[in-house]
């Protein structure tokens, strides 16, 4: 199992990586952490004519905060969030949602940024990045742009993102008062795949009323998906309704069954799994009030 | 910036457990193959070669990574350490010696990567949970010894065993 042959261009600055998404189009592979790409390419799934490796861009790191979000760079690795205070204070669901994204040894390398790009259904990275609403910042030569989330997955690996685009960064919500967040999923061994996950947001008013909610589905339908729950706003924050909200949601799901999984487990899991985030989350808003 | 043709064979030189070497390697030459093939340096084992199994697993400038999933040409002035780097002088380092003590290893094929992982582990949490010992070893994949007995070693090294 080894790469075909292909040309190896590594960028040492954000505008040499930009030239060269613009010379190879889609004839490029970006290299971030390899996690995703690595595989591919060793199976032969993936024979670009060229790979641009982007790790020495200095530019792609980091973690700041940019006036109400906090923005990772594109090759933040996933073990650096998982270590950041900054990132469990601004974004707990991000730093509860990491512990389930591979290993102690692929989040070493693995960055947030790649996970993204490359759009696996049942990644929690663009799970959680989907549910709080976020940004995904993308550059090519002479233009940048923030595309939500939630239009950026157009599938199985199918994002937005042009040929001669670069994802640079993620631009992340920043935590808010009176709200709760969770994260849980279920996978065949801790670290493989989910065969479905679910985060939740929600808000609780000081009256114990639901003031905002939001849940996001994982490895259900070909993207991350969130739950229509505006009808929920208003209601008590109690488990019967985290019971009623996630029996709703698996109602309207449209499930992917795969040799994993049914469509009818699955739809069980969006009911066990929503019922169960939903739950933590309200209890973590109202233990955020005291 | 740095471009390198299809089949073209690029200088690339590593430190690897304090010694320098150089040798040559394709775009596409794995780290894993490279450390075997160009440096002859046979410890570090090769398995799934998708990142999965973890057998290739060194630490790339003090991270346990897989190097299967790295390019040699990446690592080019990189600080790389692999299993033959533990023992010193022929003395097993205490991690070592407790997978002796624990029966830690039979056909001996995961251990490199373990190991690897495991010192680094315990460089960043020097006293882990058993939960955590688990989760750190959910990246491996043995299939002779259950695991107990890695579990056990590993704690043991921490003092935290039973």
């Amino acid at each position: 199992m080894k790469p075909a042959p292909f040309e190896y261009c590594r960028a040492d600055t954000l505008d040499e990586a930009l030239d060269l998404m613009a010379e190879f189009g889609s004839d490029a592979a970006v290299l971030a952490g390899g996690m995703s790409l690595g595989p591919m390419l060793n199976m032969r799934l993936a024979r670009p004519a060229a790979i641009v490796d982007v790790n020495p861009v200095d530019d792609l790191s980091g973690i700041r905060l940019v006036d109400d979000a906090l923005e990772t760079g594109a090759l933040c690795r996933q073990a650096d969030a998982l270590d950041s205070a900054l990132v469990r204070d601004e974004v707990p669901l991000l730093s509860q949602a990491l512990p389930f994204v591979g290993h102690f040894q692929t989040r070493n390398r693995g960055t947030l940024g790649g996970s993204v790009c490359h759009a696996d259904p049942s990644a929690e990275i663009p799970l959680a990045l989907a549910t709080l609403g976020g940004d995904v910042i993308l550059r090519q030569r002479g233009r940048t742009r923030a595309v939500a989330a939630n239009s950026f997955f157009g599938g199985i690996f199918t994002t937005v993102r042009e040929p001669d685009e670069l994802v640079t960064a993620l631009r992340w919500p920043r935590s808010k008062p009176w709200t709760g967040y969770a994260f849980d999923e279920i996978a065949q061994r801790h670290g493989d795949f989910a065969i479905g996950a679910a985060a939740a947001v929600a808000t609780v008013a000081p009256d114990g009323n639901l003031a905002a909610l939001s849940l996001g589905l994982g490895g259900i339908e070909d993207r991350p998906v969130l739950a229509g729950l505006a009808g929920f706003v208003g209601v008590p924050a109690t488990a019967r309704t985290a019971s009623e909200a996630a029996a709703l949601a698996a109602e309207r799901a449209d499930p992917m069954e795969d040799p994993r999984a049914s469509a009818a487990y699955r739809h069980q899991l969006v009911r066990v799994l929503g019922a169960r985030v939903l739950e933590r989350a309200f209890e973590r808003a109202g233990a955020r009030q005291c | 910036m740095l471009r390198i043709e299809p089949g073209a064979r690029h200088r690339v030189a590593v430190t690897v457990n304090g010694r320098r070497y150089s040798g040559f390697a394709e775009a596409r030459t794995l780290l894993s193959d490279f450390l075997r093939h160009e440096l002859k340096l046979f410890g570090t084992h090769v398995g799934c070669e998708h990142g999965v199994c973890g057998a290739c697993t060194v630490t790339i400038d003090g991270r346990a990574v897989r190097s299967c999933l790295h390019f040699a040409v990446q690592a080019d002035g990189a600080e790389i350490g692999t299993v033959e780097g533990l023992a010193r002088d022929g003395v097993l380092t205490p991690l070592q010696e407790a997978f002796r003590r624990r029966h830690a290893l039979q056909c001996g094929f995961c251990t490199p990567g373990i190991l690897v992982s495991a010192t680094q582990f315990l460089e960043t949490n020097p006293d882990p949970t058993e939960d955590e010992v688990r989760e750190m070893l959910s990246g491996h994949i043995c299939r002779c010894t259950g695991y107990e007995g890695i579990v056990r070693a590993i704690l043991d090294v921490a003092g935290n065993a039973p």
